[in-house]
């Protein structure tokens, strides 16, 4: 790295910059570099030799897909997991961070999508915690406050430090967060996800301070899934693709279709849309569906309407925070409506629940493998069977020998790796998992079964395995509902394709006809020409799906809603 | 001792179709197992040493019974953990059983009437033993419906249960009434509750028959599936269609139902109905649960090993009274063993973890260093060509 000459005193001795963000370097230095960065977990490679650098007064965004290696990167880069090769030059010089804490010393911090705030602290507390400032007696709680307040206001939201972080929006907490990394002298600040939670006008305010932070010298590493968002604060982007930097660019030649096209490079070695369809009869019906949270007030689910036939794979696809996760899990009977109908096969569903809903033939693969999808302590065959062991009962006990062979069965025709039946579930490589998830759901002889996000964590190979698997139970007439925010799945894994933002149904695509710049368009709102009209041009079944009119009819009730959320704030 | 229970594990149907044997995931549950046998082993070597009469049929008979009490409670008490749940009320509900079947052998009072009514032996039994399942009604209703904390749920109700038997009792104990008078047509109590059938207590036989009863719960029904997967994640076996709330709420009730047959079954013993039957009784409950390696936070336990983990607390504390060891150090003793069982768990279970996280690394050196190998080759062939 090159001295700084021109700034004098002040930056020329980089090794001292560590302690002040005002010292940070000159706009423009590269502050952070990762060099030849690989990282391996088991026989995934997760990064591939990684070169990447982070400047001083730049925002730079990580662009890349479920998987792409942007979070493995973070991970290193905070501190959080070591390299397997590879090193990371700080002020160019030679860096080992072997924890959080090391790197926080060292002037990096990071912020995580999933809020990490004691919510019954106050605002003073949070920002201090695990590193209080101790006087004669005891914490300097008058010293703590000043900062704070100073930092709040530094951040253009100026709460009192005594407020309880739960007595906070959302889009406060989040910067309270920023706040606190702010507090350890961050020269370098990781943004994982910062707007999944906020309102527009949020963002605004974030973006704000983003570029405050930036002209005081800080580096930014900015990573969203909500593309044009990220477009807008970029100076500087790189893509990553299958752990592999593929394509680094400066801000004014980026654009959303350069992007996407990075992004997903090329298309999956999957493509079902012209596979044989047969569409029966509606088995899934949801009308008006509305989901409502109580705790936070919002309406995350607002009047959606969906069918499914049998044998047919209808993709929802939406961005976080479309609220699909929330419909799912309220179609499954986990969470009740606050209005609207789900019936299955004509029979109302209302007011039955989980077991009651998988035995009448629809159940869900959640989208969070490890804390809703499997029992750790439990074998491969134990987890696959639970689902139904009510199918193997005689009297009072439960038949062994059928269960086993139905379980084994189902282990080979599904292609579960595995040692056998008595394998621990945890020995299974994440796709594997996946599909003894996803077997379980099977062997309740489903009508519909619900997936969300079912690649989210699984190789390339075994993602093609897992829709190769829903199309083969479909020319079965299974009907499948499944959520992605993978726009590749979306095109070539589905038979429609229902998009979903901010909690409504925005239209309804046809794969074969549809492009990718028009689902991420109409993700974030904007609803494509060709399907304005009431009707999709889809021909294959029968025609005609009165829910894109009644979703578009509910648009202004839910624009009213959001122009309250943001006034409020 | 093994006798007692059936397989823990469905083998024979499966094994045949598995290419490899199982042999190290079975590993780590035969060790948690042997490491109480072991100690069993051990403890029964040095106190047949220390004294000749340890192994009397007199003195097996004293400690078959303790052994029992413990063991049963010690099996309810399992189901509970499995779910990662708790009842500290089992031993109040030793006692309020008992107090309630003193009570009805001094005849009910029929309420609005002079009449007194003298339930048979039998009846008074069901009641006592409904007594107690009541109790775990409560306690699962209160656990599973309210989401409130078993810790919290039992430990009032120990104060509750020890309460109603305290004025139950009213500062007397009942002894003489418990033979029943011919006239009245409640007698037998003693004939049943405290005879020894082929020479082992009644109390053994009952052992067996609930730990063969929930061996079979466990493992060959649904409702044993349902137990273990919500122990290990609520969350996936509710989406999985378990009725969560419902096995919360029975294995409470299951709780109460063994706490009821050992309140009969010590009254019978010592002859008495009073008013601490059952103090504490709880802790050794859960001491043998988790010598037996179970492991509190749900999920992971066996009939079997709870048995085991009784003998071990039983034949310790039998034979620190016979070499004659002052009461307070038993006490002290028996604290140090159980809190060597879980510690000794834990570092099998952090050595086992550093073996497999080893194995993981290496693995994933041996893949990128081949490869780099396979890359290096290429670059060879390419500049040879």
């Amino acid at each position: 790295m090159s001295p700084a000459e021109k700034t004098g005193a002040e930056s020329a001795a980089p090794a001292e910059t560590t302690t002040s963000a005002s010292a940070a370097g000159r706009v423009g230095d590269v502050v952070l570099r990762a060099v030849d960065i690989s990282k391996t977990y088991g026989v995934t490679r997760a990064l591939k030799g990684v070169n990447f650098d982070v400047r001083a007064g730049e925002v730079t965004v990580l662009f890349g897909e479920n998987g792409a290696g942007k979070s493995t990167l973070m991970k290193i880069l905070s501190g959080v997991e070591q390299p397997t090769a590879g090193h990371l030059e700080l002020d160019g010089e030679h860096v080992e961070l072997a924890s959080t804490s090391q790197a926080v010393a060292r002037g990096i911090s990071i912020i995580h999508q999933e809020l990490n705030l004691n919510a019954n602290l106050t605002v003073r507390d949070n920002i201090f915690l695990g590193r209080e400032i101790l006087g004669a007696r005891g914490i300097d709680y008058r010293r703590q406050a000043e900062i704070t307040r100073e930092l709040m206001d530094r951040l253009e939201e100026p709460v009192s430090p005594e407020t309880l972080v739960q007595d906070l929006r959302v889009g406060q907490q989040q910067i309270v967060e920023i706040a606190r990394a702010l507090s350890t002298d961050a020269r370098i600040l990781i943004m994982d996800e910062p707007t999944s939670a906020l309102s527009t006008s949020e963002v605004h305010v974030l973006f704000g301070i983003i570029r405050e932070l930036t002209r005081q010298g800080v580096a930014i590493v900015y990573i969203s899934h909500h593309l044009e968002e990220a477009i807008e604060i970029a100076d500087h982007a790189v893509v990553f693709r299958d752990g592999e930097l593929v394509a680094a660019e400066e801000a004014e030649h980026i654009d959303l279709p350069w992007v996407v096209r990075t992004m997903v490079g090329r298309d999956a070695d999957y493509d079902f849309r012209d596979r044989e369809r047969r569409h029966g009869e509606v088995a899934l019906s949801v009308q008006d569906v509305t989901v409502a949270d109580p705790s936070t007030g919002k309406v995350p689910v607002d009047h959606v309407s969906v069918d499914v036939r049998e044998g047919e794979i209808v993709c929802l696809f939406g961005l976080m925070g479309a609220g699909r996760t929330e419909l799912m899990e309220a179609l499954a009977g986990r969470d009740e409506l606050a209005g609207g109908r789900v019936t299955l096969d004509g029979e109302d569903l209302a007011g039955r629940g989980i077991g009651d809903r998988i035995a009448q033939g629809m159940g869900l693969v959640p989208e969070d493998r490890q804390r809703d999808g499997i029992v750790q302590l439990q074998s491969v065959g134990r987890n696959m069977a639970l689902a139904s062991l009510r199918t193997w009962v005689r009297g009072f006990f439960l038949r062994q020998r059928a269960e086993t062979l139905n379980v084994e069965r189902s282990i080979a025709q599904i292609g579960v790796k595995t040692e056998g039946s008595d394998a621990p579930i945890m020995s299974l490589s994440g796709g594997n998992q996946q599909k003894a998830v996803i077997g379980k759901m099977l062997l309740t002889d489903p009508r519909v079964v619900l997936l969300d996000e079912p690649t989210r964590g699984v190789d390339v190979g075994a993602k093609g395995e897992i829709f190769s698997l829903l199309f083969d139970e479909a020319a079965r007439g299974l009907g499948v509902l499944f959520v992605t925010s993978d726009v590749g799945e979306a095109m070539t894994a589905s038979h429609r394709i229902v998009v979903m933002s901010r909690g409504r149904v925005v239209c309804e695509l046809d794969p074969r006809r549809t492009s990718r710049d028009e689902i991420l368009a109409a993700a974030e709102g904007t609803v494509p020409e060709h399907a304005r009209t009431s009707a999709p041009a889809e021909t294959s079944g029968p025609a005609g799906h009165p829910e894109s009119t009644s979703s578009t009819s509910t648009t202004s009730t839910t624009s009213t809603t959001s122009t309250t959320n943001g006034a409020a704030s | 001792m093994s006798t007692t229970t059936a397989q823990e594990t469905p083998a024979g149907a499966s094994t045949e179709t598995t290419r490899r044997p199982r042999f190290s995931f079975s590993l780590g549950s035969v060790l948690v197992e042997a490491r109480a046998l072991v100690a069993l082993a051990i403890i029964i070597v040095i106190f047949t040493a220390l004294n000749d009469n340890y192994l009397a049929v007199s003195n097996l008979t004293t400690i078959a019974k303790d052994v029992s009490f413990n063991a049963i409670l010690a099996l309810g008490m399992l189901m509970v953990i499995l779910n990662a749940g708790i009842d500290l009320s089992v031993g109040s509900t030793v006692g309020l059983t008992g107090a309630v079947a003193g009570n009805l052998f001094q005849g009910l009072d029929v309420p609005l009437t002079d009449a007194v009514m003298f339930p048979a032996t039998w009846v008074i039994v069901l009641i006592s033993i409904g007594v107690g399942m009541l109790v775990g009604l409560v306690n699962g209703l209160l656990i599973s419906r309210l989401n409130l904390a078993p810790f919290i749920v039992t430990l009032g109700m120990l104060y509750v249960g020890r309460g109603l038997t305290q004025v139950l009792l009213g500062g007397t104990n009942i002894t003489n009434d418990l033979r029943g008078q011919e006239g009245l047509g409640n007698t037998g109590f003693f004939e049943i509750f405290a005879s020894r059938p082929l020479g082992v207590p009644i109390a053994a036989w009952a052992m067996i028959a609930v730990a063969v009863a929930f061996s079979l719960l466990l493992t060959r029904t649904p409702f044993g599936r349902w137990l273990y997967s919500t122990g290990s994640n609520e969350r996936a076996a509710e989406l999985s269609g378990v009725p969560v709330k419902r096995v919360k709420t029975r294995i409470y009730v299951l709780t109460g139902m063994c706490a009821g047959m050992v309140g009969i079954l010590q009254i019978a013993n010592i002859r008495s109905s009073t008013a601490d039957l059952g103090d504490t009784y709880e802790l050794n409950a859960i001491a043998a649960v988790v010598i037996g390696g179970a492991a509190l936070s749900g999920g992971r336990g066996t009939v079997r090993g709870t048995v085991i983990g009784a003998f071990v607390i039983g034949f310790l504390s039998n034979g620190l009274v016979i070499v004659g060891v002052s009461p307070f150090w038993q006490t002290v003793i028996t604290g140090a063993v159980i809190i060597l069982a879980v510690a000794v768990d834990q570092i099998q279970q952090i050595v086992q973890r550093r073996r497999a996280q080893a194995r993981a690394v290496a693995e994933a050196r041996r893949v990128s260093e081949r490869a780099e190998r396979d890359r290096d080759s290429e670059g060879k062939e390419a500049a040879g060509v």
